[in-house]
């Protein structure tokens, strides 16, 4: 994998901001006016070369010294190129991480060796498994503060294990760091001889997470027909789409849903140029030999059967500052289906103390998170989001002033 | 057949999923074209994402009145080409107008005053989603952006209010008078969109090239001589090889001195120049939030 995706999580003053800024200082991927803007900025505000201006863009969190929204970075190694989504720790914002954390292949957690692991430690490991992150890098911050000592190190590993259990997490990395003085970020260092360990640097560029979307069964999400009505392309119809599973090729019978019927694949076009094969992430429009009814939310697939039920069960996370009331309807969005839904049921809320399901009053708030199920007016065309993230994902949106009030995960 | 798909297949077809999207739910999507190589991306890959049909948008170019004559030649060429129509709101008609009110003073331009005369366009023509070649490592208030940007009645931008993206879900669902700004491009670099626009043969207009252009010197950028500034006191026209790195007002859109007059070497320039490429538009100095300001009040 050439690229990968990466969020990052942590509380407010856990330094991820300076971390980051760390990781583009180090990794030589500032150019020299953003520094000289960094630099008069430090100044004014008479502290040292402040590493965490270069990330906080926006204008109200320069003044409050916090990070108030995911802002997206942009850096290369020679050995891979990098897409990082910042997402603010303060707990009002988890709809922000839980943004990033969507589109990520793995996550950083930042926890203050002083601390350990905390509340939002919690939240953020289980919004984490809950988003079907496949690496977690547990990064143990300011190591500088606990005078590099491993014992400090060794508490948040044991810790955290606990929580990778009860989070799901199929994979953990801990990194013993500090980000203010640059141990162990890209450079290795000398000042925790207890740790042999990769820096976090060539940990991101040797991680390899496992996308299952990618080696299972295909899944065609449509999002258009293109029939351009020419002369010379009179009956043409194309599907254009973007691969949301496994792969397809010339000459393969696929199924077209709700309809249910079968139809062989003749063209695979990306632009003018025809292709053999399409596989997982690739946008391509696709011809079949017959005609079909198919529109927007159709979904061609092969293989197994995907879901196609009105009745769902899902892990919703509320992200929305109106809370969801019984009765309420919502307008449902996935690749394979929109329309009307109600929540039926909230079957269980996430207690994040205990980390248990518990019984809830059936009303939903901003960051919680709750087992539901929902009922939609037409069933859509699924799967379980822990085999494929886009099949699996959906929103819940406002009907009336169009907000994305929650993201759902079916199960 | 590559097996194993590069990076910029992958930006490739996040953007086209994208501006698919956009076709798909809005009424009247169309593309804010500069004439700069970042609007010329996505109109190419807006070409990309519709074929064997033609390009389904209107491509819109806000005029400020004070062009480089290239790039309205190369628009002119350009929508033709690829078959699409092309809507101007001009600057100069909101001066006259009324509507909006030229900058004074010596460092006064048309930059700001374009948001006057993009929105009055947006309403003449019933624009409900503008798509723009917007990225977000351009700039600090940018890196925030969401591929669907949600844009009020007035035009503003509620960075503490935006939605949430998941997936790729996009939620485009609006109010009577509100529009969107759709970014395909967000993910990419500048080094992404050269290694593209090479790997693509996309032709661009000749001032990304170096050659001799008559220039003044003015805080810190090398200014292209035209009949739109006045020259103030001690400065002195001069013959530089210069090329320009985006482009935009002729006023404010500084050159950078090089030798790098064809695709390769400009390729070969961008990889070691450590400057950002907006480093040298003058309307991003003035503070430190000047481009958020901006953005709030409609900018693209």
């Amino acid at each position: 994998m050439n690229v990968l995706r990466f969020t990052t999580a942590g509380s407010v003053d856990d330094g991820k901001s300076t971390l980051i800024g760390r990781l583009l200082y180090d990794s030589k991927s500032v150019f020299i006016d953003q520094l000289d803007a960094v630099a008069a900025s430090s100044k004014r505000r008479g502290t040292e070369l402040d590493l965490s201006l270069l990330t906080d863009g926006l204008k109200d969190e320069r003044e409050q010294g916090i990070t108030i929204d995911v802002a997206y970075r942009y850096f290369a190694t020679p050995k891979r190129n990098f897409i990082l989504a910042d997402t603010p720790g303060h707990v009002q914002y988890t709809r922000n991480m839980v943004t990033g954390a969507s589109t990520a292949d793995a996550a950083l957690i930042l926890i203050d060796a002083r601390h350990g692991v905390v509340e939002q430690t919690r939240r953020h490991s289980f919004i984490a498994g809950l988003l079907g992150l496949r690496a977690v890098v547990v990064c143990v911050n300011k190591m500088d503060l606990v005078d590099y000592r491993e014992p400090a190190f060794t508490k948040v590993c044991e810790d955290f294990e606990a929580l990778r259990k009860a989070a799901g997490l199929p994979e953990v990395h801990f990194v013993p760091l500090s980000a203010l003085v640059g141990d162990n970020v890209v450079d290795a260092s000398g000042r925790m001889p207890w740790y042999q360990g990769p820096t976090l640097l060539s940990l991101l560029e040797d991680l390899e997470p496992i996308e299952p979307a990618a080696a299972s069964d295909f899944r065609f999400p449509v999002q258009l027909v293109i029939r351009p009505r020419t002369s010379e392309h009179h009956d043409f119809r194309g599907y254009a789409g973007r691969v949301a599973g496994g792969r397809i090729a010339l000459g393969d019978f696929i199924t077209v849903w709700p309809e249910g019927i079968e139809a062989v694949v003749n063209g695979i076009y990306l632009g003018s140029q025809k292709l053999q094969t399409a596989s997982y992430g690739q946008s391509v429009v696709i011809t079949l030999d017959r005609d079909v009814n198919v529109a927007r939310t159709s979904v061609l697939s092969a293989g197994s059967q995907p879901k196609r039920e009105a009745s769902l069960k899902a892990r919703l996370c509320w992200l929305d500052s109106k809370s969801h009331q019984p009765g309420l309807r919502y307008e449902f969005r996935a690749p394979g289906g929109q329309g009307q839904a109600m929540i039926a049921e909230v079957a269980k809320v996430l207690n994040l103390d205990t980390l248990e399901y518990e019984l809830g009053d059936g009303s939903l708030g901003t960051n919680q998170i709750a087992e539901v199920v929902l009922r939609c007016a037409q069933a859509p065309t699924t799967e379980a989001y822990s085999d494929q993230r886009i099949m699996g994902g959906f929103v819940l949106v406002d009907p009336v002033r169009g907000a994305t009030v929650a993201a759902g995960m079916i199960q | 057949m590559k097996e194993q798909p590069s990076f910029l297949d992958e930006l490739e077809a996040e953007a086209i999923f994208v501006i698919r999207e956009a076709y798909a739910q809005f009424e009247r999507p169309t593309i804010l074209f500069s004439g700069g190589k970042d609007s010329i991306v996505v109109s190419h890959l807006a070409q990309k994402a519709f074929a064997p049909a033609g390009i389904p948008f209107a491509l819109v170019h806000v005029d400020t009145g004070h062009n480089f004559a290239e790039t309205l030649e190369f628009r002119d060429r350009y929508v033709k080409q690829i078959g699409a129509e092309l809507i101007v709101g001009s600057v100069q008609d909101s001066i006259n107008r009324g509507t909006a009110q030229e900058e004074q003073g010596p460092l006064g331009n048309r930059n700001r005053i374009q948001s006057v005369t993009l929105l009055e366009t947006i309403d003449r023509e019933r624009i409900d989603c503008l798509m723009g070649g917007g990225r977000r490592d351009e700039e600090k208030a940018r890196a925030k952006e969401r591929f669907f940007s949600h844009r009020d009645a007035f035009g503003q931008w509620d960075p503490k209010n935006q939605r949430p993206e998941l997936w790729n879900l996009f939620n485009g669902a609006k109010q009577p008078g509100e529009h969107f700004r759709v970014f395909p491009i967000s993910n990419w670099t500048e080094m992404n969109v050269w290694h593209y626009i090479r790997q693509e043969g996309i032709e661009l207009p000749s001032l990304y090239f170096a050659a001799p252009r008559q220039v003044i010197w003015r805080n810190g950028s090398w200014l292209p001589v035209s009949d739109f500034i006045s020259l103030r006191a001690g400065e002195v026209p001069i013959t530089k090889t210069i090329r320009f790195r985006t482009l935009g007002d002729i006023t404010i859109t500084g050159g950078i001195e090089s030798d790098a007059d064809t695709l390769d070497s400009v390729i070969a320039e961008v990889e070691t120049l450590r400057q950002t490429e907006r480093g040298n538009r003058e309307d991003d100095k003035r503070s430190e939030s000047s481009m958020e300001e901006r953005k709030k009040q409609g900018y693209f």
